[in-house]
């Protein structure tokens, strides 16, 4: 056989193993050491060059290397099948039941109540208000005085109250913060705009719809061109906030001894567009409100002829109780795991 | 208050549907708490008549009767009613007829006797015992017989009855006490509707003989502002007139009789407090007001036998008390149907005593609901008459000449200017003069305009109002809070920030939420024992707050920490089955400040621990909590705060509701600011929980401590080098300890020190326990070469040999 004959068959025998009789990485390593290698059959055959008139040695030369390129071409197209069919296989065997539950993690919720408030000061914030803290332990002089109900003011009986002395109680509303940020603030600087969340105790049993604790949060809105349009336009704002942009508030007349006029704030259970009729609509008292009453004002040295404004007292549990539909009000503290992680929406 | 709608019909002609109605009063006057007709769902109930009753063959009990229901044939009933009787007129609830609660009545046998319906007392088509004038055992109710000349058999009972009116129930606000009588209320309905309104009126015929011949009053101005009475004499005392028990058990009433009845109505209708007491029972013929001495004890006509308190009002007779002013009078001498002449008396008590007593005495009546709120003092000595004329007409009696009056209160209305620039810059609204001065014709005010002022004078039934912003508010409700604009104010913008402390709390605790706890808001108020527990700093006294009045045993003193509402929290889980909880809470911790009135209160953090924290799952096996578990909470929380100073534990067996061996102070520098570790196991006993960990931690004082503000260091250029090191020690030598050896010995290099293995047991001899530490070494200049953590290593093993005997493994 000439050596050209040689080269042809060794062609033809390697790429029908590369072709066939890999079926690894490994067995394809080996194959192309058995064929390319220096101690492989090309290099064997080419041992014979020697032997080659000059004429011919260009030409098998020429063809060595045609083969050579053949081989490595069939070898690195071979690689890339196996290597793929290898990954696969890899793959294949990696292969898990994504439908298992993934490791636990441990997250916390804040308390609905929390949720409700930090919802409410964000918005406050948000309209240039600032949050108020003021001493849940309080002074008779600005939980009731300061708020015009002197003692003996019938409308004190509405607020059954834990005295410690005379002249000390838990506080029943978040309001004497209202006198106590009036008496400090300085209206040089510009006006009066806080809210005030907080604990507040009455002296109440606790069942489905009583607490002898709950929550409030205090408006208090100081300037001299403050209206009561002003008013309605804040508190439609924040029940669009926690209830939705497609509910709507009512005003009633209510009575409370530190505003003039009081008012009663309903907002309606479902939404209400333009086709709505108002009869159809069903409204749910959330919150009290008013423009501040002189009185107050007086009391913590500020001149009512000049200035005025509006509070309001939104009641957070209510608020929870409403949104969620959370039937009783001890659920909030007696911290059932089984309710406190129920209210896990984030954003 | 109730209110009936027929009633008021009397006043205003209502046009507008009563739900409309009830609407427009919740709209712009008071809440509309309840809207019903007394009738509810009953029907095919009849006015009918006892034609006869004969003796039922197979009972002792029951009789047959016929009735006549006004139609062809009588109607045979079977009853057991005990004063049913020939000629009577009575009420028949026919076959089909569905009567109080909702009962269906149908024809049947009562023992082998037909019976085609049910005669009825009131209590059975749906009438409170509190408001039917006789009790159930009594049998059925039977008209009086003046009463049924105008009815006729088969005619709707319900309407007869008024039941078939509407009851919308007022929730009076403490400023709209005028709204407490159907005048008030009137009043408030016309205006609001734009009415004209009738009130009532009558005509009182006087005798020749003079009041003052039969009886003297007397009274301090300050006890009574206005006292007065009259007497009627020969007064037939009996049952009142359907229509007047109609009426009155509508508003909630119960009917007594004649005299008593028309009391109660004139105290509806002109909302001024009345008393009607019996002339011959009266010990003298003289009624005096004073106060009290606290011996006195009187009967009253509720039967209860009572004590009153010094300072008190009396109404005397002679030497004896007969009445609390304006609360009670006492049974004996009340108005009976043997009663012959009656004394009628008027008084404005002052209020805060009558409030007081009938506080104290747990008697609020009608009349002292109306006189702690307040009265109409021009119509005081009207009420009086109005009550003497109708108490004549009713018991046809004699109503002696001019009422006999200790004084009457002056009546000085206010004069109150509203200016239109302040009501159109308080509401914001364009409001007009026109409409401003409708309104007031609406209210019936009288005002006169000067400019932009309305200067108006307030009627005596208003005492709600003396100041400007009062005259808003009227205007402003009339004219509609759903007018208003909403807008939102306008002028200096104000910057809304949370502060510092603020943000640190809510940083704290998204942090914990972050790490696995959910937030608890627990009671404040808790028991004596509890209120002592978990104090963080336990050399100061500090005791808890004591409620003067507490409500329970288990709410009468403020906490000093959290953890003792969080183990209430835990133990309300673990008697639920929940046995995994992780919570925290923040919040307010309160201790008597010594010379300062109020308390000191201290925003604290607290979380508590229990169960499993990693629960059983495919992949991994359950880890119940421990107390490193706990520790590593707090000190990643710690970290999150950057404080200048280094975070220390610090073993402590000090705190007697904590484990003595599991239990950590924790300092930042040389300040206390918290503790972690396991409950004691009798206080967690105490607490009816098992195992739980937790911590507690003064937030003010991590306020209060200096961090670190500038928190970026470039990353090294140069590789770290690590070490591991394992020695052998005496168990009794702390983590601790060896952590400051080794920062010693290190050098400067010595970044960080990891303990990656902690054991004792096989292998490890008694005593002694093996550990396991990863030490980094960092040079931020240049290559760290080994012979230099060669050294450092040398000298940490040197040290640890030396100074604690350590084994080098």
């Amino acid at each position: 056989m000439s050596l050209a004959d040689e080269l042809q068959k060794l062609r033809e025998n390697a790429l029908h193993e590369i072709e066939t009789a890999t079926t690894s990485v490994k067995d394809l390593r080996q194959a192309q050491v058995g064929w390319l290698g220096k101690k492989g059959s090309l290099t064997e055959i080419l041992r014979g060059m020697k032997d080659l008139t000059p004429e011919e040695r260009p030409q098998i030369g020429a063809l060595a290397n045609e083969v050579r390129d053949t081989l490595t071409g069939a070898i690195e197209d071979r690689q890339k099948v196996l290597e793929a069919a290898e990954l696969n296989k890899q793959l294949e065997q990696e292969t898990l039941d994504v439908t298992l539950p993934g490791r636990p993690v441990q997250q916390g919720q804040p308390h609905v109540l929390q949720q409700i408030i930090d919802e409410l000061e964000d918005q406050f914030i948000g309209m240039g208000y600032q949050v108020v803290d003021g001493p849940e332990v309080e002074l008779d002089k600005y939980n009731f005085e300061m708020m015009n109900l002197p003692k003996d003011h019938p409308a004190r009986d509405m607020q059954d109250t834990f005295y410690i002395t005379s002249e000390v109680l838990m506080r029943t509303q978040t309001s004497p913060v209202q006198a106590r940020t009036l008496e400090q603030h300085d209206f040089s600087q510009g006006p009066l705009k806080m809210i005030s969340p907080g604990r507040v105790y009455r002296r109440d049993t606790d069942d489905a719809t009583h607490s002898h604790q709950f929550h409030q949060v205090e408006g208090l809105v100081i300037d001299r061109h403050i209206t009561m349009g002003d008013l309605k336009g804040i508190l439609l704002a924040v029940a669009h906030e926690l209830f939705g942009a497609d509910h709507d508030i009512r005003l009633r007349p209510s009575y409370f001894p530190f505003t003039e006029p009081s008012v009663e704030v309903d907002i309606s259970w479902g939404p209400v567009t333009k086709d709505t009729k108002p009869e159809d609509i069903e409204w749910i008292e959330v919150l009290g409100a008013g423009m501040v009453h002189p009185n107050v004002l007086k009391a913590a040295g500020v001149d009512p002829e000049e200035f005025g404004g509006f509070a309001f007292g939104m009641g957070p549990d209510r608020f929870a109780m409403l949104k969620y539909g959370v039937e009783d009000i001890r659920n909030f503290y007696l911290n059932d795991v089984r309710f406190l992680t129920q209210f896990d929406r984030k954003g | 208050m109730k209110v009936s709608v027929n009633w008021l019909r009397d006043y205003v002609d209502l046009q507008l549907p009563v739900n409309e109605l009830a609407e427009q009063i919740s709209r712009t006057s008071v809440e509309i708490e309840g809207q019903y007709q007394p009738q509810g769902k009953m029907k095919k109930i009849v006015i009918a008549k006892v034609l006869s009753v004969v003796p039922h063959p197979d009972s002792d009990h029951l009789v047959i009767t016929q009735i006549d229901a006004g139609q062809a044939e009588p109607i045979q009933i079977v009853t057991g009613a005990p004063n049913v009787a020939t000629g009577q007129t009575v009420i028949l609830a026919k076959h089909g007829a569905v009567i109080g609660n909702g009962v269906k009545i149908k024809k049947g046998k009562l023992r082998g006797e037909v019976s085609n319906g049910m005669l009825c007392a009131l209590q059975e088509i749906g009438m409170d015992d509190a408001i039917v004038p006789q009790p159930l055992e009594d049998g059925i109710w039977v008209f009086d017989e003046e009463d049924a000349k105008a009815l006729t058999p088969g005619e709707d009972a319900l309407h007869v009855l008024g039941l078939d009116d509407y009851i919308l129930e007022t929730g009076i606000t403490p400023n709209r006490a005028d709204m407490l009588s159907m005048n008030g209320t009137a009043y408030e309905v016309a205006a609001m509707l734009d009415q004209p309104v009738k009130m009532p009126t009558f005509t009182l015929n006087e005798a020749q003989a003079l009041t003052q011949d039969t009886l003297t009053v007397k009274a301090d101005a300050r006890m009574a502002a206005t006292y007065a009475a009259r007497v009627i004499q020969k007064v037939r005392v009996k049952n009142s007139p359907l229509w007047l028990q109609r009426r009155l058990w509508n508003m909630g009433i119960k009917p007594v009789n004649n005299v008593i009845d028309a009391v109660n109505y004139t105290l509806l209708t002109y909302g001024e407090a009345l008393h009607a007491y019996d002339l011959q029972s009266l010990p003298a013929a003289e009624l005096h007001v004073q106060m009290a001495s606290g011996d006195e004890t009187l009967v009253t006509e509720d039967g209860v036998s009572r004590t009153a308190h010094p300072g008190d009002l009396l109404v005397m007779s002679g030497q004896e008390p007969v009445m609390f002013a304006g609360i009670m009078g006492t049974a004996k001498t009340q108005v009976t149907k043997a009663t012959q002449d009656v004394v009628l008396e008027a008084g404005i008590f002052e209020a805060k005593t009558v409030r007081r007593t009938a506080r104290d005495q747990n008697l609020h009546t009608e009349s002292s609901q109306r006189l702690e709120r307040g009265v109409d003092v021009d119509q005081t000595l009207v009420a009086l008459d109005y009550a003497a004329a109708l108490i004549a007409e009713l018991g046809q009696g004699q109503v002696l000449q001019d009422a006999v009056v200790a004084q009457v209160q002056k009546l000085d209305l206010p004069v109150v200017t509203l200016h239109l620039s302040r009501l159109q810059a308080v509401l914001g609204s364009e409001i007009t003069t026109q409409e401003v001065a409708h309104i007031f014709e609406q209210l019936q005010f009288d005002f006169e305009q000067q400019g932009d002022a309305f200067v108006v004078t307030i009627p005596s039934r208003r005492w709600d109002i003396s100041i400007e912003a009062d005259l808003v508010e009227e205007i402003a409700r009339i004219y509609g809070y759903d007018r208003l604009p909403a807008t939102l104010p306008v002028g200096a913008t104000t910057p809304g920030k949370l502060n510092a402390k603020q943000q640190l709390i809510r940083a704290s605790r998204h942090v914990l939420e972050g790490l696995g706890l959910n937030q608890a808001m627990s009671y404040v108020l808790t028991t004596p024992e509890k209120a002592q527990n978990f104090k963080i700093q336990l050399d100061q006294a500090g005791e808890p707050i004591q409620l003067a009045y507490p409500m329970s045993q288990d709410r009468q003193q403020t906490r000093s920490s959290l953890l003792t509402g969080l183990l209430d929290d835990v133990a309300y889980n673990v008697a639920r089955k929940q046995n995994d909880v992780a919570l925290y809470e923040q919040g307010r911790v309160f201790s008597v400040q010594p010379g300062a009135v109020q308390p000191i209160e201290k925003e604290h953090l607290a979380g508590v621990m229990t169960g499993a924290w990693q629960t059983r799952n495919w992949s991994q096996t359950a880890q119940d909590v421990d107390f490193y578990t706990v520790k590593g909470l707090v000190e990643q929380l710690l970290t999150n705060y950057n404080f200048v100073d280094a975070v220390r534990f610090m073993a402590t067996n000090q705190r007697l509701e904590m484990h003595p061996g599991q239990t950590a102070d924790i300092y930042v520098g040389e300040t206390l600011i918290g503790m972690v570790g396991q409950i004691h196991p009798i206080t967690a006993k105490a607490y009816k929980v098992g195992k739980v960990f937790g911590f507690e931690l003064d937030l003010q004082a991590i306020m209060d401590l200096p961090k670190v503000m500038d928190q970026y260091e470039a990353i090294s250029r140069y590789p770290a080098i690590s070490r591991d090191l394992a020695i052998l020690v005496d168990t009794a030598v702390t983590a601790e300890t060896l952590r400051q050896a080794l920062v010693k010995a290190g050098g400067k290099y010595l970044k960080q020190i990891d303990i990656f293995d902690v054991y004792t047991g096989e292998h490890v001899p008694g005593g002694k326990k093996s550990l396991a530490y990863t030490l980094t070494f960092v040079n931020r200049e240049q290559t760290l070469t080994d012979e230099i953590v060669n050294t450092a290593m040398d000298r940490i093993e040197t040290v640890l040999r030396d100074e604690f005997a350590a084994e080098i493994r």
